[in-house]
């Protein structure tokens, strides 16, 4: 065939593409097809397919979207961990001479793929996917504001990922780091679909971050229930708030920033060249415009959960309610003042580094200010070490250490030491995996309960606990002293023998975390067989203090039957004082939305269209653009988008929940 | 259902909405947009502090003397000002209900938009034809991709001009058609203003320079 025709029809994407010459991807893809074959054939069998389709992919419940998010975030876990795994053993193994088992090209692309999956498609999607399922429940509402633009914003963040995990086995991921900084990621040094992979991946998953923060923002604002004013907020809902906030105020820049990368290698302008006037560091200061908030973005609500657990394992009203909204709301603030202590070595002068490093400090005033009133929440508290309560100890002395590592790194002297050394990784490490990870494990473990009406394992949760405390420990402390000793981050071999032996501790210590997700995913599974010893019939399994437990347990689809009436900042912990009794009579019909495909579909286009800009096959870009917005107005012109669950069944659900508590009540 | 029923004494507090009212559908919609709209706003932010650091790097190209015609922008500017008014025309007759005159009133905005869209495109392909092109400076690449995305803003904006047209004249001026053209005036106003910033910020100033 003529080769500009074959070029025309599949731009750069040939069998080359195909890494058929790296054992480690062969042999991946094969455990990944064969796994991917058997989850089809399973769901094939069984029928599931219909199922899947009516009640999960085209869902507009926040309940079933926020346990999809989960899903989403655990299985790309798995995949950022293998990735965390090979570098670890490659920087144990790469000394004396040995190249170690990873190829230059290979390596770079594990350590860059690493820090965006864990980021964008493991943090994130766990993040969202609690504020999904718990804020419309705490606040007393029956969805979110735009129910199928939730839908969407959850099928964009897949697409994304699926652009990710395909350029595994279809051409090759960055080799630029997680935030590919030009003039390395342009064009002239990196030709290849990596960086448009990285960019085509982040933008549709970023339109979907963005929209379903609008939508909690609104949520939070609009949908609260009678009576609860923004100061009688959970504090959950209320550090969600500034998150997605947060969300809405960065993401739009991290879109833009990616725009213009897309230019300079797709159309050759110069905005982050080295010539024609362009400017790499411009690239790198707006990229940490939104990328210091987005750390915040993680640990908020991670914040947010804490606070419900040590409040209600402690059996306490939260200390100092006022002073920890506060806290979150002058957090929120000052991570937009900070972004530049990511670069203090470009250069900016003495006052301008001042700046940046006294905002970052000051940011600890608030941060310590919430520690001491989770601390006070526990003295005299009757505190119950069930398995949140647990995470939050442990997060508690874990993320003290990280935040001390950080105040130091802002000291812009001592950074100039330290910067991109293993330090920084450290540090960073310290505080996401001891703030974010640890808060999200306590948040699973806490609303698991609520979301399946059981109670997940505790032997095997507190085994999952201990190997991921002690490995965390052993895998990033060592790199602490490493880093002292000038050990910069993302190197492949070393010349020095006598650094192996922490990267060999490190190695011990992924080692034992990679026990600790096992474990975790063994809790799952038992959990699930044991449902019946776990289960739990009164809604509160933990005697909570938020209206999420007024409910049963799964919630039926309208959240509640009657829209409550708060008085209280612990709701729930106020109604069952003060001797509240359910209504059992006078259920009305229940106006809902209902399900659409269109979600789906769109995104599905947003993703073609993203594979075929990054191979430039520019007809497929150009039909999947026309095709999303055609669809997208098409799905305007409907304009019944909803419907009433009638009174008869709200009648029966709520029936059969009084017989589950009469019967629990006896035994 | 009666208070009765959940509170045995009239002291005991009430803990549910005994009598809801549904809530009236896109109650959210206009505060969500207004987020959205924030949210673009700072997609222009960036890319006005973008041309603001390079807008001054001409790598030894023209510089915005060399390119810009005032007179040409000043019309530009005069027809998406007046589309404005027109939009704006467009709502106070709907809120009369008067049907046919919403329409006309829109029809006259989409031709503004539209006389708007060629004049700046007849700026750009003259430019081009000059030599002046996004790939020869940090200049004219801020420069096309902070007008460009604006023209791109306004181009959707017609399509959706358009598609409410549509949507009007098949189902009336019923409430959700209300709220979407609400929404659109919001955007086509935002959308003047970013104007504002463009022309002051860049071609005023440019020609200062």
């Amino acid at each position: 065939m003529n080769p500009d025709l074959i070029k025309m029809i599949f731009g750069r994407l040939n069998l080359d593409a195909l890494p058929l010459h790296e054992p480690i991807l062969v042999g991946t893809f094969a455990v990944v097809a064969t796994g991917g074959l058997a989850l089809f054939a399973i769901v094939t069998y069984f029928r599931l397919w219909t199922y899947l389709w009516r009640e999960w992919f085209t869902t507009v419940d926040h309940k079933r979207i926020g346990i999809m998010y989960m899903i989403l975030g655990i299985v790309m876990l798995l995949r950022g961990f293998a990735d965390a795994l090979m570098m670890r053993l490659q920087q144990a193994i790469a000394f004396n001479g040995s190249d170690g088992y990873l190829p230059a090209h290979h390596y770079d692309q594990v350590f860059t793929a690493h820090g965006v999956i864990m980021i964008f498609f493991v943090a994130m999607p766990l993040v969202t996917g609690l504020m999904n399922y718990v804020v419309p429940l705490q606040i007393g509402a029956r969805d979110v504001s735009f129910p199928f633009l939730n839908n969407f914003s959850f099928w964009m963040t897949v697409g994304g990922a699926v652009l990710v995990m395909m350029s595994l086995f279809v051409g090759e991921f960055a080799r630029t780091g997680w935030l590919a900084y030009p003039p390395l990621s342009n064009i002239g040094y990196s030709p290849d679909v990596g960086v448009d992979y990285y960019i085509w991946g982040l933008q549709v998953a970023g339109v979907g971050t963005t929209l379903s923060g609008i939508n909690l923002v609104c949520t939070i604002v609009k949908l609260r229930a009678p009576g609860m004013t923004m100061m009688k907020m959970p504090v959950f809902t209320w550090t969600s708030l500034c998150t997605n906030v947060l969300i809405v105020a960065s993401f739009p820049v991290l879109t833009a920033v990616l725009a213009l990368l897309s230019l300079d290698r797709y159309v050759g302008t110069n905005f982050f060249t080295n010539d024609f006037g362009g400017n790499p560091m411009m690239y790198v200061n707006l990229i940490w415009i939104w990328g210091h908030p987005e750390v915040y973005i993680l640990v908020l609500p991670a914040f947010g959960i804490f606070s419900e657990v040590t409040a209600t394992f402690s059996g306490k009203r939260l200390f100092g309610y006022t002073s920890m909204v506060y806290a979150t709301v002058v957090i929120t603030i000052l991570s937009y003042l900070v972004w530049l202590h990511h670069f203090f070595t470009m250069g900016s002068g003495a006052s301008v580094n001042s700046f940046f490093g006294i905002t970052t400090m000051i940011i600890s005033i608030p941060t310590g200010a919430k520690m001491f009133n989770w601390l006070f929440t526990m003295y005299r508290g009757r505190i119950r070490f069930e398995l949140p309560m647990m995470w939050t100890v442990a997060f508690m002395l874990t993320f003290v250490i990280g935040g001390m590592t950080g105040v130091l790194l802002a000291v812009p002297p001592a950074d100039f030491v330290l910067h991109n050394s293993l330090f920084l990784i450290a540090h960073f490490h310290n505080v996401i995996i001891g703030g974010v990870l640890f808060g999200l494990f306590a948040g699973i473990n806490y609303w698991f309960p609520k979301a399946f009406g059981f109670k997940l394992d505790p032997f095997w949760g507190k085994l999952s606990f201990w190997f991921w405390v002690s490995g965390f420990y052993f895998a990033f402390m060592p790199l602490y002293v490493l880093g002292l000793m000038g050990v910069t981050r993302r190197l492949r071999v070393f010349d020095d023998p006598s650094l192996q032996i922490w990267f060999v501790i490190a190695a011990f210590g992924a080692f034992l975390i990679l026990l600790g997700i096992g474990a975790m995913l063994v809790q799952f599974a038992v959990s699930i067989l044991r449902r019946e010893q776990l289960k739990d019939t009164t809604g509160d399994p933990w005697d909570a203090r938020t209206l999420e437990w007024a409910t049963s347990s799964p919630p039926p689809d309208y959240n509640f039957a009657f829209t409550p009436v708060v008085y209280d900042n612990d709701a729930w912990w106020d109604m069952k004082r003060r001797g509240y009794r359910r209504p059992l009579t006078g259920f009305k019909p229940i106006h809902m939305p209902s399900n659409t495909g269109t979600g789906i579909i769109l995104a599905g286009f947003a993703t073609v269209m993203g594979f075929a800009l990054i191979w430039y096959i520019w007809w497929l870009a150009a039909v999947s653009f026309v095709a999303l917005l055609a669809v997208a107005i098409g799905h305007t012109f409907n304009y019944h988008r909803d419907f009433h669950i009638p009174a008869d069944e709200v009648v029966r659900t709520e029936d059969t929940r009084t017989r589950v508590l009469a019967a629990g009540a006896q035994t | 259902m009666s208070v009765a029923t959940i509170s045995t004494q009239d002291s005991e507090p009430v803990f549910h909405v005994i009598d809801e009212h549904a809530h009236p559908e896109g109650a959210s919609t206009m505060l969500g947009f207004w987020i959205y709209l924030m949210s673009d706003c700072l997609i222009f932010a960036m890319l006005f502090a973008t041309y603001g650091v390079l807008g001054g790097n001409y790598a030894a190209g023209p510089a915005p003397k060399d390119l810009f015609d005032l007179k040409l922008v000043a019309l530009n500017t005069t027809m998406l000002l007046l589309s404005s008014i027109t939009y704006g025309f467009a709502m106070l007759t709907m809120e009369k209900s008067k049907i046919g005159q919403t329409q006309l009133w829109l029809a006259i905005t989409g031709l503004f938009g539209l006389a708007f869209l060629g004049i700046e495109l007849t700026e750009f392909a003259h430019m081009i034809h000059e030599g002046a092109t996004p790939q020869r400076s940090a200049f004219l690449s801020s420069f096309f991709t902070l007008v460009g995305t604006h023209g791109l803003h306004v181009t959707f904006g017609l399509v959706w001009l358009v598609t409410l047209m549509v949507q009007t004249a098949r189902f009336g001026l019923t409430e959700a058609n209300r709220r979407r053209l609400m929404c659109l005036s919001m955007f086509w106003h935002f959308l003047d203003v970013v104007w504002i910033g463009v022309f002051t910020f860049v071609y005023l100033l440019g020609m200062l320079r």
